[in-house]
This record gives C-alpha cells, sequence and structure tokens, in this order.
C-alpha cells in the first residue's frame, strides 16, 4: 500500500476508534488515536499476516503490552479483514470479542492478554527466543508505552533481549510524555530513554510516530540489524488528529461524549480531505 | 494397614527409611519429560543447582535459558515461549515464583491459558537454617484461586518426578512444590499416580477420622496413624497429593465413612489443602475438621526437624488433632 493510502487508512481507524469509544462509554482515547499510524503501517505493510488464517504458524507476532490502547488494534485489525467493521461497536460488552483490555482466549489473534502493563516485552522476547531456537524465520514485535516503563518486569526483558541478541524481536515505544498521573518526566523520569535501551546492548531508532515513511524506514532498518534487538521510539502526540484531545494527560482515560464525538469525527473528515488534497499537489 | 494398592516402600516405618529431597526427584523427572518431548524447556532464575535444573541444563544445554533474579520475567518470558509452542518448566523457591510473581502467573499465564509449569522449590519449615524469608508456607493459596491452575504436591521425589512427567503432558497451567531438605520415600516406582487422584494408603475397618494429607508431611500421617492404632483409633489416611482439581469424590466418601477428617500440610491451614477440604465438605457433607499446618505464623532459622516440632507438624500433634476431633464428633 503506498503511504497516502496508508495515511487514509489510518484516519478511516481514527475515526472508529472515536466510535467504538464513544459507543462503549468508557476506555482510553489519548494512546489509541496517537498509534493509529503505528498500527496501520503495521497491518497494511509490515507484518507478515493473514487475517484469514490468525494462528498460521508463520505470521509475524504483534504484541501489544499496553493493552489499554486496544481500539487502535481491534479496528486496525478489522480494516485489515480479520472482522467485519460494524462488531466494533460491540466494545467493552457482554459476551464481546473486544474486551476492555485484549484477551488471547477470546480471540487467538490478539497473540496474547494484556492490560497490566510491563509484562508484554517479556512474553514477545520468549516468543522471539522460541522462534530462535526451531529456526523460525518470523519476526516478532511488541508495542509499548512510555508509561510502563517504569515497571520493572520491563526492564528485566531488556537484559533479557539485549544479553541474548534477539534480532528477530522489535519494540516500539509509545513515547507520548502522558501517563496516567501526568508527565512522564514529572510522575518517573524516562530520559534519556535512547542511552538506556543502548547500554542494553539494544539497536535504538527513533522516528516521528506519525510519519509513515519514518515508521517504515526503521522496521526495513531493524530487519538489517543481525546482532541486536531493535528499538524504535515513535515519538507521538496523544489524541494525535483531534486538536482537543492533543497532548492532554485528561484523555488518556476518558471517552468523548456526543458533542465532541462529532466535532471529532469533523475535524478527521478534515483532515481526510487535506491528506487527499496536499498528496494530489505533490 | 497400609494400603497394598498403593504399592508403598516396605520400608515405610522402618528407622532406615531411604530419604531423598523432592528437589532430586523434580530434576530427573526434568531429564525424562525432556527426552519425551523436544518442546520441553526449562527457565530458571540463578537458582540452577539448588533447584536442581542443572540436571536438565547438562543434558539439554540449548533448552535451558538462564534469566537471572528476575522471577517476573521467568514467568513473562516462559509464558511467551508457551504461546509460540514451547514446554516451559520455571524453577526457583517458591517464596519468589509463584510469590513474587502471581500477578504475572495470573495474567499472562493463567488468563492467556498457556501451558507453562511452575516448579517451586524450598517450600515448608523443612528449608530449615535459611529462616523464614525463604520458606514458603502460602504458595498453595496464591495458585488454588486461579483459574485454570492445577496445583500439586507431591510426597516424595518418587512422586514429584512423576508429577513433572505428566504435567509436561497436560497442556495446563500447572504449579508443583516440592522441599529442599532429604524426606522419606514413601512411594515406589509402582505406586498409582495421577494428578487429580488422591490415593488412600492406609485403611482400617472401622476409622473414625480420616487424615487427609499431602506433601512430605503424609510420612507423619503414616506414622500416626500406626501410633493411633496401638490405642484403638483407627483411622483413615489419604495422600492428597492434587490441590487442585481436587478429588472430591474420594473426600466426601471420606468424611461420610469417617464422620471426621482432619488435613496435614507443611503450609498456613488458611487458603491450602485445609481450605479446599473445608470447602468441598462444607458444600457436600459437614463434618467436625482439624487442621495440622502452619496456624498464621512465619517460620524462622532451625533444623528441619526442631521447626516441624515446635510449629506442631509431628505425627504427635497429628494425633492429637485426631483426638480433639473425635471429641468434637462426640460432644
Amino acid at each position: 500500500m503506498i503511504v497516502k493510502n496508508l495515511e487514509k487508512k489510518a484516519n478511516e481507524i481514527r475515526q472508529d476508534i472515536i466510535k467504538m469509544l464513544a459507543t462503549a462509554g468508557s476506555g482510553h482515547t489519548a494512546g489509541a488515536v496517537g498509534m493509529a499510524d503505528v498500527f496501520t503501517a503495521l497491518y497494511f505493510k509490515i507484518l507478515t499476516h493473514d487475517p484469514k488464517r490468525p494462528t498460521w504458524e508463520k505470521r509475524d507476532r504483534l504484541i501489544l503490552s499496553n493493552g489499554h490502547i486496544c481500539p487502535v488494534r481491534y479496528a486496525a485489525m478489522a480494516h485489515a479483514g480479520y472482522f467485519p467493521i460494524s462488531e466494533l461497536k460491540t466494545l467493552r460488552e457482554l459476551g464481546s470479542r473486544f474486551q476492555g483490555h485484549p484477551e488471547r482466549v477470546r480471540y487467538s489473534g490478539f497473540e496474547t492478554t494484556s492490560g497490566p502493563l510491563g509484562c508484554g516485552l517479556a512474553q514477545a522476547a520468549g516468543i522471539a527466543y522460541a522462534a530462535r531456537m526451531d529456526k523460525s524465520r518470523f519476526r516478532t514485535f511488541c508495542i509499548t508505552s512510555d508509561g510502563e516503563h517504569d515497571s520493572g518486569n520491563h526492564w528485566e526483558a531488556v537484559m533479557f533481549a539485549g544479553k541474548n541478541k534477539l534480532s528477530n524481536l522489535t519494540c516500539f515505544v509509545d513515547r507520548n510524555y502522558i501517563q496516567i498521573d501526568g508527565d512522564t518526566e514529572d510522575v518517573m523520569p524516562l530520559e534519556s530513554l535512547k542511552e538506556k535501551y543502548e547500554a542494553f546492548n539494544w539497536n535504538v531508532i527513533e522516528i516521528d510516530g506519525h510519519v509513515m515513511e519514518e515508521i517504515l524506514n526503521a522496521v526495513t532498518k531493524a530487519r538489517t540489524v543481525s546482532e541486536e534487538p531493535t528499538v524504535i521510539i515513535a515519538n507521538t502526540t496523544p489524541g494525535k488528529g483531534v486538536s482537543f484531545m492533543e497532548d492532554l494527560p485528561e484523555w488518556h482515560g476518558k471517552v468523548p461524549n456526543k458533542e465532541e464525538t462529532e466535532r471529532a469525527i469533523k475535524e478527521l473528515k478534515e483532515n481526510l480531505k487535506e491528506i487527499r488534497k496536499k498528496k494530489e499537489d505533490d | 494397614m497400609i494400603r497394598k494398592l498403593a504399592k508403598l516402600s516396605k520400608d515405610i516405618f522402618k528407622k532406615e527409611i531411604e530419604k531423598k529431597s523432592s528437589r532430586d526427584g523434580y530434576g530427573e523427572g526434568l531429564v525424562i519429560a525432556g527426552e519425551k518431548d523436544e518442546n520441553v524447556v526449562v527457565l530458571c532464575a540463578d537458582l540452577t543447582e539448588s533447584t536442581r535444573s542443572y540436571l536438565f541444563q547438562d543434558k539439554f544445554p540449548k533448552r535451558f535459558i538462564q534469566v537471572g533474579v528476575a522471577e517476573q520475567a521467568l514467568a513473562t518470558i516462559a509464558s511467551g515461549m508457551a504461546n509460540y509452542g514451547k514446554i516451559p518448566f520455571i524453577s526457583s523457591y517458591a517464596v519468589f515464583s509463584p510469590g513474587r510473581n502471581w500477578e504475572q502467573i495470573r495474567t499472562t499465564i493463567c488468563l492467556n491459558n498457556v501451558p507453562v509449569k511452575i516448579a517451586g522449590s524450598h517450600t515448608g519449615v523443612n528449608v530449615g537454617p535459611d529462616g523464614a524469608s525463604h520458606q514458603m508456607l502460602e504458595d498453595m493459596a496464591l495458585m488454588r484461586t486461579l483459574p485454570n491452575m492445577i496445583v500439586v504436591a507431591p510426597v516424595d521425589a518418587i512422586e514429584t518426578k512423576k508429577a513433572i512427567i505428566e504435567a509436561a503432558k497436560n497442556e495446563k497451567p500447572t504449579y508443583i512444590r516440592f522441599s529442599r531438605n532429604e524426606t522419606p520415600l514413601l512411594t515406589t516406582e509402582e505406586s498409582p499416580f495421577k494428578i487429580g487422584r488422591a490415593e488412600s494408603i492406609w485403611e482400617t475397618k472401622d476409622p473414625q477420622v480420616a487424615i487427609i494429607a499431602c506433601g512430605p508431611l503424609v510420612y507423619e500421617a503414616l506414622l500416626a496413624a500406626k501410633e493411633l492404632g496401638k490405642s484403638k483409633i483407627e483411622t483413615l489416611v489419604i495422600n492428597c497429593h492434587t490441590i487442585k482439581p481436587l478429588d472430591e469424590q474420594v473426600i466426601i466418601r471420606a468424611a461420610k465413612t469417617t464422620g471426621a477428617v482432619i488435613t496435614v500440610e507443611e503450609h498456613q491451614i488458611t487458603g491450602g489443602l485445609g481450605g479446599a477440604v473445608s470447602e468441598v465438605l462444607a458444600r457436600n457433607f459437614p463434618v467436625p475438621m482439624a487442621f495440622v499446618g502452619m496456624d498464621n505464623s512465619f517460620g524462622e532459622s532451625g533444623k528441619p526437624n526442631e521447626l516441624l516440632t515446635k510449629y506442631k507438624m509431628k505425627s504427635v500433634d497429628i494425633a492429637r488433632a485426631v483426638k480433639r476431633v473425635i471429641k468434637l464428633k462426640t460432644s
């Protein structure tokens, strides 16, 4: 898929995230909307996968560690063909596959159960290690939040992957500088994150997490590294694309009301026009 | 009388009964499980020698994974490996795993429903001189409440070995506890063993009390049963090595036969075997009960035997509990 189409797809996914969260009446908006570009790149360009065979042995594994941003995964997977887009409105309802936090037992395509933070990278590292034992060639990707870098379990996994040179493992950090109690640098400073990962023998790539070319190029670079796992620190704006949500920690764990939803969708639709227009000008 | 079908050691009541640490059974079981299935892998958190994981490491170095002193990583890396298709055993002291990493076990192993096998060594006060911080007495309670989890407390090294081999095949999250100290080898290679099935090992004509025990203290229960027999107090002894799923049928039948039950475990008397048996009987056939185990206390440094004596888990304490529960039954 060409970049222009990926950007359009990301916009549609953002609209669905807003709609499904508004219908559910609870959930996490900012992080999900902020990661729409990365998830679009993954499901429409990067991952080797087959929506008709979610347990296909050779598929790349995508492990979502910060499970609370799951609406972005649900919406991206629906758009990729895993389930009908109309099913997204069951988010957080009794019996839905789209639980408030993802559960592998509800749908194997979610790969793991997540929500409690800090333990996704270790699972991804376990998968990558086991795959290498069997000479399986798929890659394992992990999405993490910056806030969960406060957790010891995460750094245990960073050490493990570094020690074992898990070059088939790529970790994205959603570096949006917000967590529930505020700015990450006030709650528990993470900087300098790049140097921290380097000290643990990781290959580090920093990108703008909203620029499609940068996301794609970073993964391409990661594939060429043979002795180290790669972390892609994706600088993102929480709530990206919805002006009144951008960069505000209060949107971490709340959802838009009816009026806000209408405003958000209207803005996103205008953005979509911009994307079309801008690209046509190029 | 010892139940013949239990095929226990002929030396049970001899002073020179052979002793072995159940952690040795863990190491031996791992090697056999590893030979049977190449998907078996072992992860260890810097306790390779004292958990006997090294027996597997020596034999299958490429299938052994050292994670360092990081029990949360131990559980979560294993979860990933099981998710991929491996059968990981994770080895540490029970205080650290499943103690320190309980939430990771809950979320990434039980809720994920992947077949990670958690091997908790150094359970009970028989850990001895290392003291209270290393004597795990709450592990069965922690593991028993988790949906999808199987919980096994084998009686000796031979039974531990069998439990490991069976756990490797059961496709379920499984917790197996064992101990550091050398304890009597009650069972033999021929003794029947199946996870989920309690074994009756001591039977009498007219039993007044059922003694339901797990782990190394089953030996003390047998000593108590024999001693009580001398004063015409007849009992049943059940080796209830699986705490979850509990063999409810055998327990209810024992309660109906005897009208009184005591439980024996090297664990807090709340939440473990005693808790599990009480729950079943309260729902199905309530009878007077007594509990032998740790009574809301931590242990301390000392020799294993001194500690079992101080904390009232020896055969004399079991005999006293039997007499107490008989009084309850008749009052």
